[in-house]
């Protein structure tokens, strides 16, 4: 589908333009018709494809996951209960082995984030020109049908843990608790006169290994995805070259595709995993 | 690739999912899973259990077929001691009865024998009287020749 009219560049950044509705200081409210415009609306614009693919999908979780928790019976379980119950069971394996605290939130937490993720990650495997064709043909010009190569979703994912990692270092710590574990280590000392100096040091240092946790989180997710995408759209590149290059770029799309199954799962379990494990950090009382 | 509103969005979104998550996922299903492995927990140690106790009637039955077969054996000699008793008793009776029998068959002989004789002497006095009459021509009086009567009848 790459259209004849459109150079390589054009038809990869195509690609990777949001369908964007925001605020631009000189049209207003509306629709953005280009990257250019998209960039000028800064902040005041929201990413509809990436935040409707992104709900979409864990509206879809929510609902059969819903239809079979209403369905849970001790008994013989169904199809569906039966899938879902793999599920639960991995994901509550994983919790009981990394998290050592006693905390409700946490395995329905490590649920939502797994199938969140790997659901937005299996949209990478949906054959990259496919979707934005159909959407073209109903007038939709830009279309981004992965949500998790969108900053937005992975940083809003990785904000949303880090401010759970917060309230509960805080909750089970308190204030002063968590402020101790942010200055007093790793250097401590009983000299009066080097201990403000050594604790400015400790914030600095345990400050970088706190912001780096849902940086770490969302930038992995992020990056993995977007070079997966990209490489995808590099080899819908191929098709545009004439038969012999078309069909060598099918079995890279195949090959490439097979590998992507890994990633999928792989980022989806590594981002809960994280989540756990730093969460089972914030409830860790080193004290 | 802007940090936009997006953000925002997805992060309400999440906080929504992740509470609906905990709200009305999660606890069915897990309550679910820990009641059917508690069943299966109790199903299996009921089996235990009846296998248990399966082998302990097994063990019972067994003690008591013994016992039963100890028993019967007891009444088999039991009885056969007591046939051979009843054989030895009717075997004795019977000896008995044939001995009493033939005394009273041997004193009835006597009896007969002595009466025969009681006869015959009668008669063999008769008959002495008879002849001694024929031969005096005279009437003997067999009251005043008693005791030679009887002396002659008893040595006949």
């Amino acid at each position: 589908m790459a259209g004849t009219e459109l150079t390589s560049a054009e038809y990869i950044k195509h690609h990777l333009t949001n369908l964007t509705f925001g605020y631009h200081p000189e049209t207003g409210w509306g629709m953005a018709h280009s990257a250019q415009e998209a960039a000028a609306m800064g902040f005041n614009a929201i990413h509809l494809d990436s935040i409707g693919w992104s709900v979409g999908l864990i509206a879809l979780f929510a609902f059969y996951f819903r239809r079979a928790a209403q369905q849970a019976t001790a008994g013989i379980p169904g199809v569906l209960q039966n899938g879902v119950e793999m599920i639960i069971d991995f994901v509550n394996e994983s919790v009981r082995g990394s998290f050592s605290g006693k905390n409700d939130l946490v395995a329905p937490l490590a649920l939502t984030i797994f199938c969140w993720v790997f659901l937005m990650n299996l949209m990478d495997l949906v054959p990259v020109d496919l979707l934005p064709w159909l959407f073209s043909l109903m007038g939709v010009h830009y279309m981004k049908v992965v949500p998790s190569t969108d900053p937005n979703i992975t940083f809003a994912l990785a904000l949303g843990v880090f401010m759970l990692i917060l309230f509960y270092s805080i909750k089970i710590k308190g204030v002063g608790g968590f402020v101790g574990e942010l200055t007093g280590i790793p250097f401590q000392t009983d000299n009066l006169l080097l201990k403000p100096f050594f604790m400015l040091v400790n914030l600095v240092l345990e400050g970088v290994n706190l912001i780096a946790k849902p940086i770490s989180l969302s930038l992995r997710l992020f990056g993995n995805m977007y070079a997966g995408e990209m490489i995808f759209i590099l080899i819908a590149l191929m098709y545009s070259g004439g038969w012999l290059i078309g069909i060598f770029g099918g079995a890279l799309q195949f090959v490439w595709a097979v590998f992507h199954i890994l990633v999928v799962t792989l980022q989806a379990f590594i981002f809960m995993t994280l989540t756990i494990v730093y969460l089972d950090m914030a409830h860790a009382d080193h004290h | 690739m802007n940090i936009n509103l997006t953000l925002i969005a997805q992060l309400i979104a999440f906080a929504v999912f992740v509470w609906f998550t905990l709200r009305f996922i999660w606890p069915p299903l897990i309550n679910a899973m820990n009641e059917r492995k508690a069943k299966i927990a109790d199903g299996l140690a009921a089996a235990e259990q009846g296998q248990q106790a399966q082998a302990q009637a097994q063990k019972e039955a067994e003690s008591v077929l013994q016992q039963a077969r100890v028993q019967a054996a007891e009444i088999k000699s039991n009885a056969e001691k007591e046939a051979t008793q009843i054989v030895d008793q009717a075997r004795a009776k019977g000896r008995a009865e044939a001995e009493r029998q033939l005394t009273a068959a041997q004193a009835e002989i006597v009896q007969e024998t002595n009466k025969a004789r009681e006869g015959l002497r009668a008669k063999v006095a008769e008959l002495v009287v008879a002849g001694a009459e024929k031969i005096l021509q005279k009437e003997i009086n067999a009251q005043a020749h008693r005791t030679i009567l009887n002396r002659v009848a008893q040595q006949i």
